[in-house]
């Protein structure tokens, strides 16, 4: 669609930097003169880690690979680039992480940049005071907190949005490294200062932040979103890619609870009477979506250790043992637990112990109702400790049982495979999510933090 | 009796955050749509052992699909958790005999 002055065109390369995209697509993109180029950078679904350490999942070498790209995309098409939620989890470390990079590229291409850094970070104190003045309160299904929940938690951040993005973005910055943002934020924030229909602004972000997924290529990465007074078009850029009424409106039950709700920073958003409609064989055209506005929030996220874990997996193959491997492992265990009583003298609830049986039941559980035989059985004894050398020690102790624990005293020792030497894992911290609170903010930008920095060179 | 999942175009089961699971089940047409949406509350809460009071379920005609969400029984990451990404869930759904 040819390009309108009163329209805002921002072009998404990829659901996630890190994810890649079609190279051609992105090109296409910078040449349909976007207004903003806008990436998200993680999100919390591979879990609580990546926020308690403060790391990025994505390997350092593909995150500079494709930063690189879409900084070279910024320059050619003389827009900011904007990056939520970076490093996977949006601590202020993956923000500097990403900042470093960014520092080193710009080096390398030889461009002299403002960049500016959003930072979501949120200190404990300031939290638990929060909470009580009644400032930190829970969404459903939320855990307990209080203060020393608060400050046992390793990083909490804040989820920015429209608004942060805004002020980040009017300090000139050619690129904005924000940390914990909503998925939709970067990508409402420009249409929104200019005045384009709100409704239309967040119902195109959620179909847009990831990527290509709304449409029936979802590989090709690369979209492109026109807002304007009334609505907004979503543009495919795969040359295979088409949207249509059923890809776009579909996406809005995408990793959300509620298909019709959108709950965001300053309101929610309601497309209950949102109207699609296919512009041609590929493009859509979205009217009716309502923004409503309410007390403004912005959501809470912290992660803190809950122990730590070591773990070994021995395969029972022997058809007897595959037959009885439920038997086999609760006796292992019942039997590692004795010699850890009596030769560590630890309490039993103390640290935890248990098997998973991968073929049988590992992923569902209890929940799991389909049980054939299989071939073999992987056992998968995970012990979790308060440090990380009692852990070491518990799973060891537990070796020689799953080496070769007999199901009758009276048989043959057998022996089971073992994938590894040694065979025991050491996985470090365990991270667990403490937070499903919002804070109340009259000042939107009190919580997060700019800081604009000139980097590299002509 | 038939699988849920013979019949339909697909069950997608995703985290909604770390609190919540969603699964959506994408009928492809009316006919199927209608059999899918006839199941009781009840059947998918037991499904996956939560309370029928505690889930939400969609089910769109317009999109020929059938959503339902449900707080995660243990926190995404936990010690008990079994599955990171809520991966799992819609096997249980789509392995479900209907009418």
């Amino acid at each position: 669609m040819r390009k309108l002055i009163d329209m805002t065109r921002v072009l998404i390369p990829t659901g996630a930097l890190g994810l890649g995209y079609d190279r051609a697509a992105l090109a296409l993109g910078v040449a349909n003169r976007p207004d903003i180029i806008a990436v998200d950078g993680g999100s919390t679904d591979s879990g609580p880690s990546y926020l308690g350490r403060g790391v990025s999942k994505y390997s350092r070498g593909s995150t500079k690979a494709e930063w690189r790209e879409l900084m070279q995309a910024r320059a050619e098409a003389r827009v900011p680039l904007v990056i939520g939620t970076a490093g996977t989890c949006g601590a202020d470390a993956a923000v500097d992480w990403l900042f470093q990079i960014t520092e080193e590229l710009a080096a390398e291409l030889g461009q002299k940049l403002r960049v500016t850094r959003l930072y979501s970070g949120q200190n404990a104190t300031f939290l638990a005071k929060a909470l009580v003045d009644g400032r930190v309160t829970p969404l459903p299904a939320a855990p307990p907190i209080s203060a020393d929940i608060l400050a046992a938690c390793t990083n909490i951040v804040a989820l920015a949005g429209a608004e942060q993005i805004q002020a980040a973005l009017a300090t000139g910055a050619d690129i904005v490294i924000a940390g914990r943002t909503t998925d939709t934020a970067l990508i409402a924030a420009l249409p929104l200062l200019r005045g384009d229909h709100a409704g239309a602004a967040w119902h195109g972000a959620k179909v847009g932040e990831c990527g290509a997924i709304a449409t029936t290529n979802p590989a090709s990465g690369t979209i492109q979103i026109d807002f304007d007074a009334r609505g907004f078009t979503f543009t495919p850029l795969g040359a295979t890619a088409r949207a249509t009424p059923y890809t776009v409106s579909a996406h809005m039950l995408y990793e959300n609870s509620d298909p019709f709700i959108l709950h965001e920073p300053g309101g929610h958003l309601d497309v209950t009477a949102a109207r699609y409609q296919a512009l041609n064989q590929r493009e859509v055209r979205v009217e009716g979506s309502k923004w409503v506005p309410g007390p403004y929030t912005v959501k809470l996220e912290g992660a803190r250790i809950a122990g730590y874990q070591t773990v070994a997996l021995a395969l029972l193959r022997d058809r007897r043992y595959v037959e009885n491997a439920r038997a086999w492992a609760d006796d292992v265990i019942t039997q590692t637990r004795a010699r850890v009583a009596a030769r560590l003298g630890l309490a039993s609830d103390t640290y935890d112990l248990e098997i998973r049986l991968i073929g049988i039941d590992a992923s569902l559980g209890a929940l799991e109702n389909h049980r054939p035989l299989p071939a073999e059985v992987g056992a998968l004894a995970i012990v979790t400790a308060p440090t990380e050398a009692l852990a070491a020690e518990i799973a060891k102790m537990a070796n020689p049982y799953l080496l070769h624990h007999a199901l009758e005293e009276d048989e043959p020792m057998p022996t089971f495979a073992f994938p590894f030497s040694p065979a025991e894992m050491q996985r470090g911290a365990l991270y667990e999510f403490c937070l499903n609170h919002v804070l109340h903010s009259a000042d939107p930008m009190a919580p997060f933090r700019l800081v604009v920095t000139e980097v590299g060179n002509d | 009796m038939t699988e849920l999942g013979s019949l339909v175009e697909k069950v997608r089961s995703k985290n909604a955050g770390p609190f919540w699971l969603t699964i959506d089940v994408f009928c492809g047409n009316s006919d199927v749509f209608t059999r899918v949406a006839a199941l009781p509350t009840a059947r998918i809460a037991a499904l996956f052992g939560v309370d029928p009071a505690q889930m939400k379920r969609f089910d769109i005609a317009e999109l020929n699909v059938v959503k339902v969400s449900v707080p995660r029984p243990v926190v995404q990451g936990t010690r008990a958790d079994r599955d990171m990404h809520g991966a799992a869930w819609g096997c249980l759904l789509a392995e479900l005999e209907i009418d």
